[in-house]
């Protein structure tokens, strides 16, 4: 018996299919994501990523096929209740969709206060949070006058401050140096660690080698393969 | 999480001032126009329940019936209403015309004969109110044998209500239009500020945010613009109608009532129809906007 079959899915797509238009943009999908799993979706521009990311976030409907994450069941979801969806999730984007307006301590409180947390600890949490990404100096800045890097940080901050069972990453090394490409990685798999199952969209190989886990390669929309990578210079993973 | 949603609200309207300042103008001058519309009305019907109170009926005799007659006087004073009755002679009403109309001596030394019947002038209970109840008196009264005609100025004070009542129609008609004039402006102003904001609100729906989240403090600035625009047009009101109630009551109005502002129940309702103008906005706006 593997790890998987001990564990329960937390995510489970069965022959899902998306189309925009005419074109289609996943072909026959099925496969599970299970609990406290490091899972990276790789594949060219175009194989059907970030699509693949929305319809997990529901910032999309499957055009046919029944995905379910952690227990709901996405076709079925009533707009009203998204947000029950979306507060299991923290999201992170490649263009960090940060609120400009809004100061690096705001964007983060923001998880909690939309999702009805008592005021007198959201301060807490969220200077916590800034603390473990390196932001707690920039709480008051406004994400404008960050560089790239950071506002990333940010953003990792924002996605992991309501304690979300799944974290989606599309490309969010995509913009980034190498050093905050990595330390935005490093944040990924602490949070990995901590328990929470990360899925990452990327095409930078290295960093797959570097933290390890399985990776599902798209091609064309299609589910092409799927391999278990283990960690660079770590014996006992995978 | 109200005062939270307060504060965004107060955010937005302060990013947003100008926009909110010609919105709360546009409600103002709407409330403005509605209430003194409800100002005119209801001080049209106090003077015309005033001119009614002081309502008094002349009974014009036939002349075969001319005199004064104490049988008919004590008929006519039976008559459920009436107060008192006081026979004016032919000649007593002419003398009575001839002193109101001095500079027309001539006329009156060319008449062969005085054209004037014998009449009774009948006063009113005060408690008779109400056109019908004075219809019904004049009615009854007009059944006596003796009576040819009975006058009681109902034709010309129907032109005057005729009048009020187009005022009202007009003022009814004028209110719906403003109501939804100040919804329209508010939506107009709320979609701005939404698409000013959509950004912040895909991001807000990402996050896990409710609608209800999202759009109370839309909802809080529409209410908030409605309220201040009733206030503020209700002050401006006031002070006009200050400036100007003691000046119309001794001079058009010549004591007869005293002009009243709009009383406490009608300042509420206004403001809350203002408010509800304010939420319909956003309302329409939000349900445009949020699908």
């Amino acid at each position: 018996m593997t790890d998987h079959e001990e564990k329960l899915p937390i995510i489970r797509l069965s022959h899902v299919h998306h189309v925009y238009g005419r074109r289609p943009a996943l072909t026959d999908l099925t496969f599970e994501i299970f609990k406290n799993e490091l899972v990276f979706i790789c594949g060219p521009s175009g194989a059907g990523k970030t699509t693949l990311l929305r319809l997990l976030y529901r910032g999309a409907r499957a055009s046919r096929g029944e995905i379910v994450v952690d227990g709901i069941r996405l076709e079925d979801l009533p707009h009203a209740r998204l947000p029950l969806l979306r507060r299991k999730l923290g999201i992170i984007f490649q263009d960090y969709k940060l609120i400009p307006g809004r100061s690096v301590y705001g964007n983060v409180a923001l998880v909690l206060e939309a999702s009805g947390h008592r005021r007198s600890l959201i301060p807490k949490k969220v200077h916590g949070v800034l603390r473990l990404v390196g932001m707690e100096h920039h709480a008051d800045a406004l994400p404008p006058v960050l560089s790239g890097g950071e506002q990333q940080r940010v953003a990792v901050a924002r996605a992991v401050v309501g304690d979300p069972k799944i974290i989606l990453a599309d490309e969010p090394t995509g913009n980034l140096d190498e050093a905050s490409a990595q330390a935005v990685m490093d944040l990924l798999r602490g949070a990995f660690i901590r328990g929470t199952t990360v899925i990452i969209a990327t095409h930078d190989k290295v960093f797959i080698r570097r933290m390890g886990g399985r990776v599902l390669h798209l091609q064309q929309g299609r589910l092409a393969a799927s391999e278990l990578v283990a960690k660079l210079h770590d014996r006992t993973a995978l | 999480m109200i005062a939270r949603h307060f504060k965004r609200a107060l955010e937005d309207i302060l990013a947003n001032r100008f926009l909110n300042a010609v919105t709360v103008v546009t409600i103002l001058l709407a409330v403005v126009i509605v209430s003194a519309a409800v100002l005119f009305f209801m001080n049209a019907r106090d003077l015309m329940s005033a001119w009614q109170q002081g309502t008094r009926i002349m009974a014009y005799l036939r002349p075969e019936a001319s005199g004064e007659s104490p049988a008919l006087k004590r008929s006519i004073e039976s008559v459920d209403g009436v107060q008192q009755a006081v026979f004016i002679s032919r000649d007593e009403a002419l003398r009575d015309l001839q002193a109101r109309m001095p500079h027309q001596d001539s006329l009156f030394d060319n008449l062969a004969e005085n054209p004037l019947p014998d009449a009774f002038e009948i006063q009113l209970r005060t408690s008779t109110e109400g056109w019908e109840n004075i219809d019904a008196i004049a009615a009854r009264i007009s059944s006596f044998g003796e009576i040819e005609d009975v006058e009681y100025g109902r034709q010309w004070v129907d032109a005057v209500q005729g009048v009020v009542e187009l005022f009202r129609t007009v003022g009814m008609a004028m209110m719906g239009l403003f109501f939804v004039a100040a919804a329209a402006i508010v939506a107009n102003t709320t979609r701005l500020v939404i698409y000013s904001r959509r950004e912040e609100v895909e991001i807000m729906r990402l996050v896990g945010a409710s609608e209800s989240f999202i759009n109370a403090p839309f909802y809080i600035e529409g209410l908030f613009q409605g309220w201040v625009g009733a206030v503020a047009g209700l002050g401006v009101l006031f002070v006009v109608f200050t400036a100007l109630a003691a000046r119309l009551e001794q001079s058009v109005l010549a004591g007869m009532i005293a002009l009243r502002f709009l009383s406490l129940e009608q300042l509420m309702v206004i403001t809350l129809a203002s408010m509800f103008a304010g939420w319909l906005g956003c309302y329409v706006s939000l349900k445009e906007f949020m699908k």
